[in-house]
């Protein structure tokens, strides 16, 4: 559970934890930054290089228009300033998965200026603020367990656009950039300029920490801690960064500025390389680029293409489907979960809808691991269940029975319903000669109830319930239990 | 048919195209004479079977509206060519076969000219004397205990000793005006953004450009027109319309005004130099131009300039020959080790000397003292030619402090080398037109030149300046055949 503050306490001091994050993104498109080679993830080491990616003598980097308006695009959805020039710089250093020796970024003026992202807290939102926004090369892979005496290098990876995205430090415990990121990564989903997949690398962060005396305003010396891959990585490398610096200079220590490498077998992190053998990346502007130069128009007409952003969404089903603040989050966090609730809703109670996505059916994703994308129940189908029970065909009990066999080959729950004779029993009547039978069978347990014991009114409920074969309606039967036991 | 090699390019196209010869005689006389000048070590790849195969096709093929049609034509060895080897003089690149074309040595072959192979220059083009080159010095036709310049050297030396018509080389700060103005002939850096670098062996991304080398003003215009081009592989290409350099080409300059840099006047330099100064202007006051007293105050500093961005971007342009993907590996512990010793034994002492500076001036603690402040005065020296070229239209000075030097007497010396291109680096670092035209000689008989600075993109004005005055001063080169064996 989230708590309202997070803190470290050690010897009657209580820290707090200061975290920034410098989120490498990779942007949607087809073709690399400055190449016109194919982006795509998982094709044949060294299949998609060019010359340009491999920096053969001569080769020439020409910016690729696309991936400017990717930027423009995420820097929209940050609330960020656009800035109408910005340059190339050559942030230089040897590696073998670095071709041309330098990569291609952005240093003192970045496309994205300063933006924010909201999150929903339980105790509130919050604003994070963005530093800015650039756009970058991404390196090669350089392989070192294939060969036992030799590194391989696979270029494909080479030239692919990155945006690099620098939050403020205004994060304050691993939980809070558990919603950072999945802010982030939502926002970009809307926006179509990365799809946020960790596992193939497409969304990575290096995590600034340093921890300060609650009642302090001087934050501590940070350390960085590189590319870490999961978000449950990056909170238990906070964890684990926080405490060591807490220990530090509790014993008298101080927070040498580092960058360190999370280990995730041992869940410590340790120094990659201090302050004095940091790189010396000589940037200086590219050579081979002009400045980056657009006019508002340009940035005018990306701001046409902007869909709905998560926030408005959540605005817009609050106000228009009276959904609670946290229901509208789940609802709208993920685009594709959003559609599926919009499509639901079509002709279905919105209240009923929400609970039964964000109840039944995420644990059923969940369960099997699926996207809402892959889910085994349509929206037209889980519709269809949403009216069965509103009209009071079956009860919300039965409904989870047809649920779980409606999950098995997308059944329409109208079908299963009749098929296995589900069908709520609300004929009072007919609950009238069960109710009957359950005073009749439990004479001494009315007698106990009419003198004063009033609990055991849920008993004959479930009694009632149990002989119906779980299909009488409850409030009916409520209704008709009460008379007969006055 | 020995008279054939003294045909200036435009001759000879005429010639070709009036089918008088054919692309194959002219082809086998360039390269019968090529074979037997070896000894000025001007080539470093040599294509002659396949030019004579590839003249043969011209002929049994011919296209006569082309510019360069059937027409021989060596090239830097900065320019990659497909499948032809392509060092930069460097060891690092000594087995290096692109699979790639430039964009100029396409639209020569794209003209019709044919590759004769590719000519030694300074290691990466880092030299004002072609003794850098892995592959050897360059002799000057001129004579044989001279520099023929750099580093566009053996193309300078190539043009002077009529192994090849024409030719074209690369200026950073100097590299094709400085060698022409030693060997006699006529060279042109136009206006940076004219002719693509792509393709072409980067030595300073912000400077580098290539341009002609001809016998005469008349060539230099028609190879400018072939070689100029919009290139949208290079983002630094400006697109603009290609005069017909060679169509307009005029010799009227009559009310055009020529200023005279009063800072271009440098201590030490040669009483003859001064002298050919003067001629220039009477020469041009003979033509009708004005003469005008301009002042170009940020001169001074030009060349200190030059000598740190040039190297800052070498250093990082540069990096890229690490042994990993291609050119010389050296074999190493590990990856740094192997780094180390690549480049160690790769590169030679003067492109090694310029990544250490330019490494040097980008360092943190440094950037700004150096680098930062270098591009500051790059812009005042680029803000007095702008002021300069709103009284003038074209400014006239010597192409270079000196005659060719003697072999080996500046390779210890780096400042005074350095100093060679004193005139030259100026323009390249605003980015401006300047062609040098060979206007004397002089008193041990060796060629000097004198350079016209034109505005940004006005390579016709200066080619027209250069064309009336190269009648008046009607220079001869007379190489004598030395070196033929």
């Amino acid at each position: 559970m989230i708590k309202d503050q997070y803190l470290i306490e050690k010897n009657d001091n209580k820290y707090e934890v200061v975290i920034g994050l410098e989120v490498h993104a990779q942007i949607l498109s087809e073709s690399k930054l400055f190449s016109t080679s194919s982006t795509k993830f998982g094709s044949e080491p060294n299949s998609q290089v060019s010359l340009v990616d491999a920096a053969f003598p001569g080769m020439l980097p020409v910016i690729n228009e696309f991936c400017v308006k990717q930027a423009v695009k995420t820097g929209i959805g940050l609330n960020a300033k656009i800035n109408n020039k910005s340059i190339f710089d050559r942030k230089n250093y040897f590696y073998a998965d670095l071709p041309q020796g330098y990569q291609i970024s952005q240093y003192k003026n970045p496309i994205v200026g300063e933006g924010s992202v909201i999150l929903d807290l339980p105790t509130g939102q919050k604003t994070i603020g963005i530093e800015r926004l650039h756009l970058e090369q991404d390196a090669g892979k350089s392989i070192h367990d294939i060969d036992p005496s030799n590194t391989l290098v696979d270029l494909n990876r080479s030239g692919i656009a990155l945006m690099e995205i620098v939050s403020k430090p205004d994060l304050r415990s691993p939980e809070e950039v558990n919603l950072y990121i999945k802010k982030l990564r939502s926002i970009m989903r809307y926006l179509g300029t990365c799809d946020g997949n960790m596992q193939e690398g497409s969304l990575r962060a290096d995590v600034n920490v340093s921890v300060k005396k609650l009642e302090s305003d001087k934050y501590g010396t940070r350390c960085e801690i590189k590319n870490v891959n999961s978000i449950k990585f990056m909170q238990m490398a906070i964890e684990h960064e926080a405490y060591r610096q807490v220990e530090l200079i509790e014993g008298g220590g101080t927070v040498d500025q580092e960058t360190r490498l999370f280990d995730t077998k041992r869940n410590i992190t340790r120094s990659m390389r201090s302050k004095e053998d940091a790189h010396d990346y000589r940037y200086f502007p590219d050579p081979d680029l002009l400045p980056l130069e657009f006019d508002d128009n340009f940035i005018d007409n990306i701001k046409k293409e902007i869909p709905e952003l998560p926030d408005q969404k959540k605005n817009r089903f609050i106000e228009k489907f009276k959904l609670t603040p946290y229901e509208a989050n789940i609802l709208v966090s993920d685009l594709e979960t959003s559609k599926y609730f919009e499509k639901v809703i079509e002709n279905s109670d919105v209240k009923l809808s929400a609970n039964w996505i964000t109840g039944e059916l995420f644990a059923l994703l969940n369960a099997k691991n699926l996207e809402i994308t892959e889910s085994p129940i349509t929206a037209k189908n889980l519709s269809n269940l949403v009216n069965l029970i509103k009209d009071g065909t079956i009860s919300g009990k039965i409904a989870k029975t047809v649920f779980e066999l409606m999950s098995d080959g997308d059944k329409n729950p109208v079908d299963v319903v009749k098929e296995k004779d589900l069908k709520q029993q609300s004929d009072p009547k007919e609950l009238e000669k069960l109710i009957e039978k359950v005073i009749n069978d439990n004479q001494d347990k009315v007698n106990e109830y009419k003198s004063g014991k009033e609990k055991l009114f849920g008993f004959f409920v479930g009694q009632v319930m149990k002989i119906s074969g779980s299909k009488a309606n409850p409030q009916i039967v409520n209704e008709i239990l009460k008379n007969k036991l006055k | 048919m020995t008279n054939l090699i003294d045909l200036t390019l435009n001759e000879l196209v005429i010639k070709i195209k009036s089918k008088e010869i054919s692309s194959k005689d002219i082809t086998s006389v360039y390269i019968e004479r090529s074979k037997s000048s070896k000894k000025l070590n001007t080539y470093i790849e040599e294509t002659f079977d396949d030019a004579l195969k590839n003249s043969e096709k011209f002929d049994a093929k011919p296209n006569f509206d082309k510019k360069l049609a059937g027409i021989p034509f060596a090239v830097k060895d900065l320019f990659c060519t497909k499948n032809v080897r392509t060092t930069a003089s460097s060891k690092i690149l000594e087995n290096f076969v692109p699979t790639y074309e430039s964009t100029v040595t396409q639209n020569l072959w794209d003209a019709g000219a044919i590759l004769l192979g590719k000519l030694n220059c300074d290691e990466f083009a880092m030299g004002s004397s072609n003794e850098t080159s892995f592959f050897g010095n360059v002799i000057n036709p001129i004579d044989d205990n001279l520099v023929p310049g750099g580093s566009s050297g053996g193309s300078a030396s190539a043009l002077a000793a009529k192994l090849t018509p024409a030719t074209i080389g690369t200026d950073t700060g100097g590299s094709i005006r400085q060698p022409a103005s030693f060997t006699g002939t006529v060279g042109l850096k136009p206006t940076y953004g004219c002719c693509s670098r792509y393709g072409i062996v980067a030595f300073a991304s912000s400077l580098d450009q290539a341009g002609p080398m001809t016998r005469d003003v008349k060539d230099c215009s028609l190879l400018l027109e072939v070689i100029s081009s919009f290139d949208p592989k290079d983002s630094t290409s400006v697109d603009f319309k290609r005069p017909n350099y060679s169509l307009n080409l005029n010799k009227n300059i009559k009310g055009k005004k020529i200023g005279i840099p009063k800072e271009y006047r440098v201590d030490g330099m040669p009483s003859e130099i001064e002298k050919l100064w003067e001629k220039g202007k009477e020469f041009l006051k003979d033509c009708g131009a004005e003469i005008i007293d301009i002042s170009l105050p940020h001169t001074n500093y030009a060349l200190p300039t030059y000598y740190i961005v040039a190297p800052a971007e070498a250093s990082s342009n540069l990096a890229r020959y690490d042994g990993v993907k291609y050119g010389f590996r050296a074999e190493g512990e590990n990856l740094i080790d192997m780094y180390e010793k690549t480049r160690s034994q790769g590169f030679g002492d003067e492109v090694k000397r310029r990544i250490m500076i330019g490494t040097y001036v980008l360092s943190s603690g440094y950037y700004d003292a150096y680098y930062l402040k270098a591009q500051k005065v790059r812009k005042l020296i680029k803000n007095d030619f702008d002021e300069a070229f709103n009284k003038v239209d074209a400014i006239l000075t010597p192409s270079t402090p000196s005659s060719a030097f003697k072999i080996g007497e500046k390779t210890d010396d780096p400042i005074s080398m350095y100093l060679n291109d004193i005139f030259t680096v100026p323009v390249n670092l605003a980015g401006l037109p300047g062609i040098s035209i060979p206007a004397g000689l002089d008193k041990k008989g060796h060629p000097l030149g004198l350079q016209l600075i034109g505005k940004a993109f006005d390579e016709q004005g200066i080619l027209d300046i250069a064309y009336s005055m190269e009648e008046k001063i009607n220079f001869k080169l007379n190489t004598k055949d030395w070196w033929i064996k």
